[in-house]
């Protein structure tokens, strides 16, 4: 039960540099996956769609609703390719940590990338950056300046604040609702190894933590997206 | 077994740098490459599909617009067609009933013309047969004459005789 994390401090000399050996793991593991699932979900794509296509194009359908409903397709075509890699890379994330969990030699290697607050909030700081960058780029320095001012100049340190709320709230939220989760299914897999009684009981909570996970895990990959496509829409559109 | 401890263990202890900069990095390169080998395949073969409709769509609603021309000029050239039809025939009746007329014509000229053709050659026939006639009469009474008076007679006498006779004979006839 009690396990650690494999934890390198201070790399190559560096102080403060330090890595989760299982978090650079599952990164990679992650993306690796994105990627290929979405290379072999979109091969021999035609004009007329079945099978694989199919939900290929439910999803882009999806996120581009997302993208309409926060702003105009005009102006959010663009972040079309983010919102689709961020709800596969959350969603696929957030699923590789129900399956199983491997402990080797008393620490923790495989789990939820995004039970990690460093991850999530590493991808709440690329989004909140991204909304600054896009912000500047179509609207202008003076523009996205008097963004800060509106609609009355004394709400300025609120606004200042609410960038960096955004940030830690879009990070936390997800990553606090995958490490709950991991937390309440280890103690599950807990009781159902502590013998044959407690794997009876166990079994049946396991079995529907599972199931309820997965439905967090999608609908925790939607809201992140949602949320990014908001934070874009109030950087980038015009009537804000 | 209810150790809070290891929940703080899995949380792997507040922000590590290095798995920040390692998900950064991973997370760009991801977008990068699913954007060009995925999305955008996926994308242009979505909105190609989306062009092709729109054509689609236009293309039938100017076939049919196209087709409805067409119907309407069929329809225009069939009544045409009908009324030319018509007139044609009634020409036709008309040029028979002409022709009937002339035909009617000329054919009642030539009887009349024949009639007439033979009435005059009746005429000179009968004009012929009565000079004959006269011929033979005047031959033959000279014979009886000559037989029944049996006298030699000057040809002014006969002549005179012979005047006489065919007199008697035009006032007989």
């Amino acid at each position: 039960m009690d396990h650690g994390a494999p934890i390198v401090r201070d790399a190559f000399g560096i102080s403060g540099l330090d890595f989760n050996l299982s978090n650079v793991l599952m990164i990679l593991v992650t993306s690796t996956i994105v990627f290929i699932l979405a290379v072999v979900f979109s091969r021999n794509l035609q004009q007329k769609p079945k099978g694989l296509q199919n939900f290929m194009e439910w999803i882009v359908d999806l996120v581009k609703n997302m993208i309409n409903s926060t702003m105009s397709w005009k102006e959010g075509k663009q972040f079309l390719p983010l919102g689709l890699t961020l709800i596969f890379y959350i969603f696929i994330g957030n699923v590789l940590g129900i399956m199983f969990m491997v402990v080797y030699d008393g620490e923790l290697w495989w789990k939820s990338p995004t039970a990690d607050a460093s991850i999530t909030l590493t991808l709440a700081v690329l989004v909140v950056l991204l909304s600054h960058y896009y912000g500047l780029k179509m609207k202008g320095t003076g523009e996205y300046l008097k963004g800060y001012v509106r609609p009355v100049p004394f709400l300025l340190p609120l606004k200042i604040i609410e960038e960096f709320a955004n940030t830690l709230t879009l990070g936390m939220r997800l990553y606090g609702n995958m490490f709950a989760g991991e937390v309440l299914l280890t103690l599950l897999v807990g009781v159902m190894a502590s013998g044959f009684l407690g794997f009876v009981g166990g079994l049946i909570p396991t079995l529907a933590w599972q199931g309820f996970k997965l439905f967090i895990s999608g609908i925790q990959a939607f809201i992140f997206v949602m949320l990014t496509m908001v934070y874009l829409s109030h950087k980038v559109s015009k009537d804000h | 077994m209810f150790d809070p401890s290891y929940l703080v263990l899995n949380a792997g202890m507040g922000l590590a740098l290095g798995d920040m900069i390692v998900q950064l990095i991973a997370f760009l390169i991801l977008i990068a490459l699913v954007t060009k080998f995925a999305w955008r395949p996926l994308m242009n073969v979505m909105e190609n599909r989306e062009n092709h409709i729109a054509n689609e769509i236009d293309q039938a609603e100017n076939n049919r617009k196209e087709s409805e021309r067409l119907l309407k000029e069929a329809q225009d050239e069939l009544k045409n067609t009908r009324q030319s039809a018509s007139k044609i025939i009634e020409d036709a009746k008309l040029t028979a009933q002409n022709q009937q007329d002339s035909i009617l014509e000329e054919a009642r000229q030539e009887a009349l013309r024949l009639k007439e053709n033979a009435r005059t050659e009746i005429e000179q026939e009968i004009d012929k047969a009565v000079k004959q006639l006269q011929d033979q009469v005047a031959t033959l009474s000279v014979q009886i004459a000559s037989k029944v008076i049996e006298k030699e007679l000057s040809a002014d006498e006969q002549d005179e005789l012979i005047k006489e006779y065919l007199n008697k004979v035009g006032e007989n006839k």
